[in-house]
């Protein structure tokens, strides 16, 4: 029960893009076609379970005990874009189809604030009242966080779909018009507040 | 200094304000423009970032190796932020507690690690100074101004100095919705502006061309 009350709670209360402001960047830049915003949504789930993976357990066994918890940043950014890196030749490899399918994707996700943000999250809080720090919770959490952010892209994309048939005054074409969408998308996730 | 060193410096400012025309750096500009106090902190944190980091790798253009570059552009950034988040935990406790995770996050800025990429590495020391400064203001005068019109509507002060009472504030201003709403009006408000002024220059120097040429 406590795990759907997360997971409930990282998709649509405390939704990463429109409540928390992260990963705004592949929000407006990736956002005009639906089937890329599914494949972005993807990359960008497998990565963050990944990288929240590696980070926790580097944190919980090497940087706590050693004390050297004020070397995070550093550690956390250089561990994720080797991921990528990582992640990028491995898929070639392995799976050429998954790798025409999210390689686009995979270079971009290295400067996505989301993906590091989620891994300094979990360290300063508590996923689940009562079980501490716990690799496997931060790990769920994070998929739970990645699939929040798939939400949201797909339907802004849905909606900027729509948006290129409509007339637009000049200065509003482009980005400030899809903000004022994600605002208003916004406000419709606002609806989910106290929900858990 | 002469006018190209000033135009370096000032180009930030609003012809190619980093936030507004070119569209970097949204996560902060959205998450910390609560009030005028958090956006002018989160400016200086990162045109902090910004000046230092543009110095250093510009100074290291020649040493560091460019199948490397990325990668060590990323630590060299990381190495600042770090230190600018320990001296505002430090010093402005407050402060750091508002900002919360957006301060490490500056590492992730496309601002710091774009202007490092396009301008710092084919640049002179001072010159990436300049520019660096430039671009830092440029994000802070984008913050401050969303940051203004939020508090003003949505908390009815400025820097903490109430002057609207409670029952005229519009909540939804503070909160999510608020800052993709503000941010888009000002973005396309500014680019109304820019793209005028661009307009009009243009057809001065049309008029100026057309004359001498012989028809």
């Amino acid at each position: 029960m406590e795990y759907i009350l997360m997971i409930i709670g990282a998709v649509l209360v405390n939704n990463i893009i429109l409540v928390q402001f992260l990963g705004i960047c592949p929000f407006l830049g990736v956002s005009s076609k639906v089937n890329t915003a599914l494949g972005m949504g993807a990359a960008v789930t497998f990565v963050m379970a990944l990288a929240t993976l590696v980070t926790s357990l580097l944190q919980k066994y090497v940087l706590v005990p050693l004390d050297i918890t004020f070397l995070q940043t550093i550690v956390f950014i250089l561990v994720i874009a080797s991921l990528v890196q990582m992640v990028e030749i491995m898929l070639k490899k392995v799976s050429p189809s998954l790798y025409r399918a999210l390689g686009v994707f995979l270079p971009l996700i290295t400067t996505n604030c989301a993906v590091l943000g989620v891994a300094i999250n979990v360290t300063q809080q508590t996923i689940i009242p009562g079980h501490g720090f716990s690799v496997i919770d931060n790990t769920l959490y994070a998929v739970a966080i990645a699939i929040g952010f798939t939400l949201a892209i797909t339907i802004f994309a849905g909606l900027r779909e729509q948006l290129e048939l409509v007339e637009i005054p000049k200065g509003m074409k482009g980005v400030p018009i899809a903000l004022i969408t994600a605002g208003i998308l916004a406000m419709a996730f606002m609806g989910f507040a106290n929900l858990v | 200094m002469s006018n190209s060193k000033l135009n370096i410096l000032t180009k930030g400012f609003f012809k190619e304000n980093p936030t507004l025309i070119l569209v970097l750096g949204c996560c902060p500009t959205l998450a910390v423009t609560t009030s005028v106090t958090n956006a002018l902190g989160m400016g200086a944190a990162t045109t902090f970032v910004l000046l230092m980091s543009n110095m250093l790798i510009s100074a290291l253009k020649n040493v560091i190796p460019d199948k490397v570059r990325i990668p060590s552009y990323i630590v060299i950034i990381a190495t600042f932020v770090s230190m600018i988040d320990l001296l505002i935990q430090g010093f402005l406790p407050s402060l750091s507690a508002s900002l919360g995770v957006f301060i490490p996050l500056i590492v992730v800025n496309c601002i710091v690690l774009g202007r490092a990429e396009a301008f710092a590495n084919k640049n002179t020391v001072f010159d990436s100074l300049l520019d660096g400064l430039g671009m830092g203001i440029g994000f802070t005068i984008a913050l401050t101004l969303i940051g203004a019109i939020r508090e003003i509507l949505g908390s009815g002060s400025i820097m903490g100095f109430q002057f609207i009472p409670a029952e005229y504030h519009i909540l939804i201003f503070v909160l999510a919705p608020g800052a993709f709403l503000v941010f888009g009006f000002v973005m396309a408000a500014v680019r109304f502006i820019v793209n005028k002024n661009e307009e009009k220059k243009k057809q001065k120097a049309a008029k100026r061309c057309i004359k001498p040429l012989p028809v």
